[in-house]
């Protein structure tokens, strides 16, 4: 479609993962799943996805996308045999409760690497 | 009962026109527009055994899924901003059919205009700044000069030795790196309300996992602003006197008004969470 919008002013400071022509390409995906996940309008459609489902995929997503390297790097992948496929619930409920041991070891992990090279501040910050 | 849902990406004003020809939303179906009480909304159809509840509680959970529908979501949203105002819905919002859709247009068309004015006209930006680090300071002086030439450092009539010194130093590389933290968050406060007095509207998200945001650097504030073309190079110059010094400012956008349509329509009064595949949506309790 045509555009009759004013050229922006701002684009010459796009981050390199946007391109400057009228197509913009695909962008960060952390930019975009923060978006299209937490913002805009939210309505109950006639398939209901539980607020729940969303927060845990928030919080895999933060492991995933947020340190899929070191995560593999102590043997963490369990997001590749994913326990809730199985829909098992007694199984499913051992299994969450090992993840959340071991995310908040690798959180803790990430923390004392972090301290090494920056100061305890910027964690609570983040909080 | 189909087995074919009805995906809802956005809505937006009715302005007659068809929806861009071509436009794919979610595994590559054809977006059409669902037109009642002067709104239009955009939609798809989507396959039930993948889009109904129990399946999507399982894929929602795998990143290439969601990643796939967020990127078509996202690119549906964005090609529809171009042209009109545009009110994004959150991802996954789905209906059993085409009528539930127009209930919905009708039903809240007053919360669909307010959003929709509230955006009107404008544009939104993505503002991340970045505490940089210091450089790390060289070795320098009596450390390196006592280690290589005994305990003879100018400057420091006393023997420190090697050891000593470099904790000395480490320390006060940390504290240098304290301090130029501390300085890019308060440049980065007043960043944001330097922005903000442009903006036509400004709200701060959680600032990102450096592995998310793809930098080492600490993201010192996220941003989004609400901004309407005519004040864009005001904003470039409040940008621009911001950048160096310790924090470094990225720009993202335009970006669909992701962050200044949200409005939660999913708190009727009156109307509980609904069990399970109702097939009436909640009933709107304002009398409209």
């Amino acid at each position: 479609m045509t555009e009759p919008r004013p050229r922006p002013v701002l684009r010459e400071s796009y981050p390199p993962s946007v391109s400057a022509g009228g197509g913009r390409q695909a962008g960060n995906l952390g930019d975009i799943l923060e978006r299209v996940l937490d913002r805009g309008i939210v309505i109950a459609g006639d398939i209901r996805v539980n607020l729940l489902d969303i927060e845990l995929l928030t919080i895999k997503l933060r492991l995933v996308i947020a340190s899929v390297d070191t995560a593999r790097e102590l043997g963490i992948d369990w997001w590749e045999h994913d326990p809730w496929l199985s829909g098992r619930d007694r199984e499913l409920i051992e299994e969450n409760r090992r993840l959340r041991q071991r995310l908040a070891a690798v959180e803790d992990r990430l923390g004392e690497i972090r301290e090494s090279e920056w100061p305890r501040e910027v964690e609570r910050r983040r909080e | 009962m189909s087995d074919i849902g009805v995906y809802l990406y956005a809505v937006t004003q009715d302005t007659g026109r068809a929806p861009p020809e071509g436009l794919r939303g979610v595994l590559g179906h054809e977006v059409t527009a669902v037109r009642r009480a002067g709104l239009a909304a955009y939609v798809s159809e989507v396959p039930l055994d993948q889009f109904g509840e129990e399946p999507l509680r399982r894929l929602l959970e795998e990143l290439d899924w969601v990643e796939d529908v967020a990127r078509s979501h996202h690119r549906v949203v964005e090609t529809l901003s171009t042209g009109t105002p545009v009110a994004p819905v959150r991802l996954v919002t789905v209906y059993h059919g085409l009528d539930q859709v127009g209930d919905l247009l009708t039903r809240r068309r007053a919360d669909f205009l307010r959003v929709l004015c509230r955006v009107s006209g404008r544009r939104e930006w993505g503002v991340k700044a970045y505490a940089t680090r210091p450089p790390e300071r060289p070795p320098e002086g009596p450390a390196s000069e006592s280690a290589a030439s005994g305990p003879a450092g100018a400057g420091h009539g006393t023997a420190e030795s090697p050891g000593t010194a470099y904790l000395r130093q480490r320390k006060e590389s940390l504290r240098g790196r304290r301090e130029a933290w501390r300085s890019a968050a308060e440049r980065a406060e007043r960043l944001h309300a330097a922005l903000g007095e442009i903006a036509d509207g400004a709200c701060r998200h959680r600032p990102q996992d450096p592995h998310l945001s793809g930098r080492d650097d600490v993201m010192v504030l996220n941003g989004a602003y609400l901004l309407d073309p005519a004040r864009e190079p005001e904003f470039s110059e409040a940008l621009a006197a911001f950048r160096g010094e310790g924090m470094e400012v990225e720009l993202t956008g335009p970006w669909a008004p992701y962050s200044f349509t949200s409005l939660d329509l999913d708190t009727d009064p009156g109307t509980g969470t609904t069990g399970p595949g109702a097939d009436t949506p909640e009933e709107g309790s304002d009398g409209r």
